[in-house]
């Protein structure tokens, strides 16, 4: 079959590409070399939903970021996903980089950020009794927010395979070839044909354009590291509180994330493309760096995990979204860093748009539906809502992870689903089973076990997150 | 669903069977007693534990983790005790009004007169001791390991690598081994091991597994399966030493490296918190802040044996009990004090005049110590010098009073346990 579009990478702006595209009459099909969505930069990142202020006035980061956050909070409606509007405030350590802060103020200004403005110390305390006392003031802008960035991704995937789109995982582009009416893409075994393709490939995006001799630009690898902390340390910041930005990027954040922890990170080092280790040094810098806004930080013991992720930064300074000089049914996403999931809606729309400049015919599949059907949460329900449901189906009264009340119903639904979870961490990442303080030591034996069952393999088929990362070596003598 | 019951007991592990029959034994009728046990039979984690060694104090033998439990799951059988499995505490009150939910009864939410906190612990995490490196397959804690091997009957690993050298990893060093793996290594980062003398013996000497003390792993190798890990030597500062790495291939890696009290549900009770235990704070009948509340078993300390968890257990079920057959006014209530190189005693308050020869004050150690004094001062008075042998931070020491001894407890106002190492 040779598919309308191609989109290459299920990171969150693949899916939502790819979701956008099932919103026309077309044959769609999304690859990804890993075994899920979201298995790079968009599983490991602040899940911050920038306002806008950052970015250069005029670039195509501050316009896709302006759009795409006030198009976030209607699409995780649509797609059941964990977002909330938590504005963020820069604070101004100094008087001396007052000015800084003035011109931030300026920026987002200019690139159409609402309702932004500097508050000043007393204001400031009060909304962060526990920001730093050489806070002087603060840029502040109510139209930020917080997102779970995997569940976006995958939540986008789900709702375009629901669509109509096809999927496949665990396809590593080898090859990329124009023929005479289609455009052929290949892993070594397999081959997908689409008269368009669109490469959302992340860090390895530099790589598909060398591989179509395209290659125009560089994509450096930054690394993020980051320490999350149990939700019992949540309350200690409302908003997201970032430094002054320096050339180095937004700076070391301290913020709740949506699903109602404590986040601080990232850092950012350039690294190698696979290089998503976290490090004592770098664990040591985000430290420090969340103490100098919140002296208060609760104590490291109250870490449940670390992890690191990478961002593709551009040669170019800016997104780069363009079609290839060599296969013009081909076009590059690249250097899709920060701001690129507060984008991401605005760059699904952008790049269709593209496309239909590019010849794509576009008619209106009157059949689109946009919400995902609704996901089942016990933690979420009433009292009558969670009676009803445990009557209907008694396995969502079966808690198998008890960090986060997750029930044994939501994780078969999870593995049930279009684009369905199929190992320990897809479940993780759609439920949030294992996601708790006792980091999946009480539930990952559970999650497996429920995964074998429903998937008719043996346990020790059952992997941590596909390829070879089998958790057992078959059974005992 | 709302349902009414005199003593509601949170877990139906070691400490919830033996606080029921406590209970039970104390008068409360089998149909006033309500266990929740969230898992899907009784017995808790002694379920998982099949090596022998529970039992030796309680009943002089030897028996499994399995058949210690069902010597107490039997009795609440016969006795008709009431029990629910499959039920997860979601929430509770210092009203003792406590929702749990179940496939079998939804939602429920329970009204109790009193209730024993007996949920036990969880282990620590790797995220919690910010061990740098990947995040490959093969990193589990030794409990979740154990599960693998001795309840699903997999082999998680075939090279290990052990952090922590807790009761579990020791155990399960000795437990991967008989399954045909290769353990490598257990490293401790403190300079002794925080298990138990006979289980370094039996589990480590006996198949030449190197115990490394003062050492830690720095980082973690492997991208889909782990491949190795890097060692170093702390020194004194518990930091590792520049210099001092070692990488150790390996495909897992177990963490033993701590429990902590799983107290979520007792938060909202409100009820006072030791920070050295992260147990509730309670009397010498095991009653927390919170009249009728009471807490027994690691939920409130972490112990060494299981025989420790039954004696204490037994007596929260009978304190609670008492509570809802006599109506135990609120007393005045003294203050035990650990200091020295004692870090923590339960119980935390005592009663002084019921305090008897019976009454056990429970305590740890920071390090280890040989030849020392411990002291008992009672408002400042020295009432007792007793000397040590040994002690260490992996074996809780117990004492009791009797005599003139007990008769400046049963006055006092403040009770002190401390380490002398004057000699």
């Amino acid at each position: 079959m040779i598919y309308d579009v191609l989109v290459i990478g299920a990171g969150v702006t693949g899916t939502l590409i790819a979701r956008e595209l099932t919103k026309y009459n077309l044959n769609v099909c999304f690859i990804d070399k890993g075994p899920d969505a979201a298995n790079a930069s968009s599983r490991a990142n602040s899940g911050i939903v920038h306002a806008g202020f950052d970015a250069e006035s005029g670039s195509l980061k501050a316009k896709l970021n302006v759009r795409g956050c006030a198009m976030m909070k209607d699409l995780a409606r649509d797609l059941d996903v964990a977002y909330r509007n938590t504005p963020s405030l820069v604070i101004c350590l100094s008087e001396d980089d007052r000015g800084t802060l003035e011109e931030l103020y300026e920026r987002g200004i200019k690139n159409g950020v609402p309702n932004l403005r500097i508050i000043e110390k007393d204001e400031l305390r009060e909304l962060e009794p526990n920001v730093s006392e050489n806070a002087v003031a603060a840029l502040y802008a109510p139209s930020a927010g917080i997102v779970s960035p995997y569940e976006l991704a995958i939540a986008a995937g789900e709702n375009a395979v629901q669509n109509g789109a096809d999927y496949f995982f665990e396809f590593e582009v080898k090859s990329i070839n124009e023929e005479k009416d289609f455009i052929a893409v290949s892993d070594g075994n397999r081959c997908v044909c689409a008269k368009y393709v669109v490469s959302a490939c992340g860090i390895r995006s530099d790589e598909i354009a060398e591989m179509t001799e395209d290659k125009d630009f560089d994509i450096i690898p930054r690394k993020g590291e980051y320490m999350l902390f149990d939700k019992s340390c949540a309350g200690i910041v409302k908003n997201v509180l970032f430094p002054l930005p320096s050339k180095k990027g937004k700076g070391i954040l301290v913020a709740p994330t949506a699903d109602g922890n404590l986040l601080v990170g990232p850092n950012a080092n350039i690294v190698e493309k696979d290089d998503t280790d976290t490090t004592t040094a770098g664990l040591d810098e985000i430290h420090k760096g969340a103490l100098s806004l919140v002296p208060s930080l609760p104590p490291l013991k109250n870490v449940i995990t670390s992890f690191a992720g990478l961002r593709a930064t551009p040669s170019t300074g800016d997104f780069i979204i363009k079609q290839s000089n060599t296969i013009s049914n081909l076009l590059h996403l690249a250097g899709i860093e920060s701001p690129g999931l507060a984008s991401s809606p605005a760059i699904a729309e952008y790049v269709v748009q593209k496309l239909s400049e590019m010849g794509l015919e576009l008619t209106e599949n009157k059949k689109f539906e946009p919400t995902r059907p609704k996901v089942t949460r016990i933690r979420e329900l009433s009292d009558k809502e969670i009676q009803e449901k445990i009557k209907e189906d008694p396995s969502y009264g079966k808690i198998v992870c008890r960090c986060e009340t997750i029930t044994e119903g939501e994780i078969i639904d999870a593995i049930r689903r279009p684009m369905g979870a199929r190992s320990v961490d897809a479940v993780k990442r759609r439920t949030r089973a294992g996601m708790g303080r006792c980091q999946g030591g009480f539930c990952m034996p559970r999650v497996t076990e429920i995964l074998a069952r429903e998937l008719g393999l043996d346990l020790s088929d059952i992997t941590k997150y596909g390829k070879e990362s089998k958790l057992l070596f078959g059974k005992i003598k | 669903m709302t349902e009414n019951i005199k003593i509601a007991i949170i877990g139906g592990g070691p400490a919830g069977l033996a606080a029921a029959l406590g209970a039970y034994k104390q008068g409360v009728s089998e149909n006033d007693i309500l266990i929740i046990e969230r898992d899907s039979c009784l017995g808790g984690i002694l379920n998982q534990c099949i090596h022998a060694g529970f039992g030796l104090h309680r009943f002089g033998e030897e028996l499994t983790g399995p058949e210690y439990a069902e010597r107490f799951i039997k009795q609440v059988e016969d006795t008709k005790i009431g029990y629910v499995t499959d039920a997860m505490v979601l929430s509770m009150t210092k009203e003792k009004e406590i929702t749990y939910i179940s496939p079998s009864k939804g939602l429920v939410h329970l009204k109790a007169e009193a209730v024993i906190l007996a949920m036990g612990c969880r282990e620590r995490t790797r995220g919690a001791l910010n061990i740098p490196g990947s995040r490959p397959a093969g990193i589990f804690s030794a409990g979740t390991a154990q599960r693998f091997v001795n309840i699903e009957g997999y082999l998680p690993g075939k090279e290990v690598v052990i952090l922590g050298s807790g009761d579990i990893g020791l155990i399960m060093a000795r437990r991967m081994t008989l399954e045909g793996a290769k353990v490598k290594a257990v490293c401790e980062l403190m300079p002794y091991s925080s298990g138990l003398a006979r289980n370094i013996a039996q589990c480590l000497d006996d198949f030449d597994i190197p115990l490394k003390l003062s050492h830690t792993v720095v980082d973690i190798h492997g991208k889909d399966r782990l491949t190795g890990v890097t060692i170093a030597k702390v020194g004194s500062d518990l930091k590792p030493i520049k210099g001092t790495e070692e990488m150790i291939e390996c495909d897992t890696l177990l963490l033993s490296v701590g429990l902590i009290p799983e107290n979520e549900a007792s938060k909202g009770a409100e009820i006072e918190f030791d920070k050295i235990t992260s147990g509730a704070v309670v009397d010498n009948f095991r009653q927390t802040s919170v009249n009728g509340i009471f807490a027994c078993g690691n939920v409130l300390h972490v112990h060494d044996l299981v025989d420790f968890v039954s004696a204490e257990s037994e007596l929260a079920g009978r304190s609670a009990a008492k509570y809802v057959t006599d109506r135990i006014k609120s007393c005045n209530k003294s203050i035990t004090k650990p200091t020295g190189g004692v870090r923590y005693i339960v119980p935390q308050r005592y009663i002084p005049e019921t305090v008897d020869e019976k009454t056990e004050f429970f305590f740890r150690v920071g390090k280890n110590y040989r030849n020392v004094y411990l002291k008992v001062f009672c408002d400042g008075k020295e009432i007792m010098k007793k000397k040590l042998l040994r002690a260490a931070p992996g074996e809780m020491e117990h004492i009791t009073f009797k005599g003139q001894a007990l008769d400046a407890v049963r006055i006092s106002k403040e009770l002190e346990i401390t380490i002398d190492e004057e000699v």
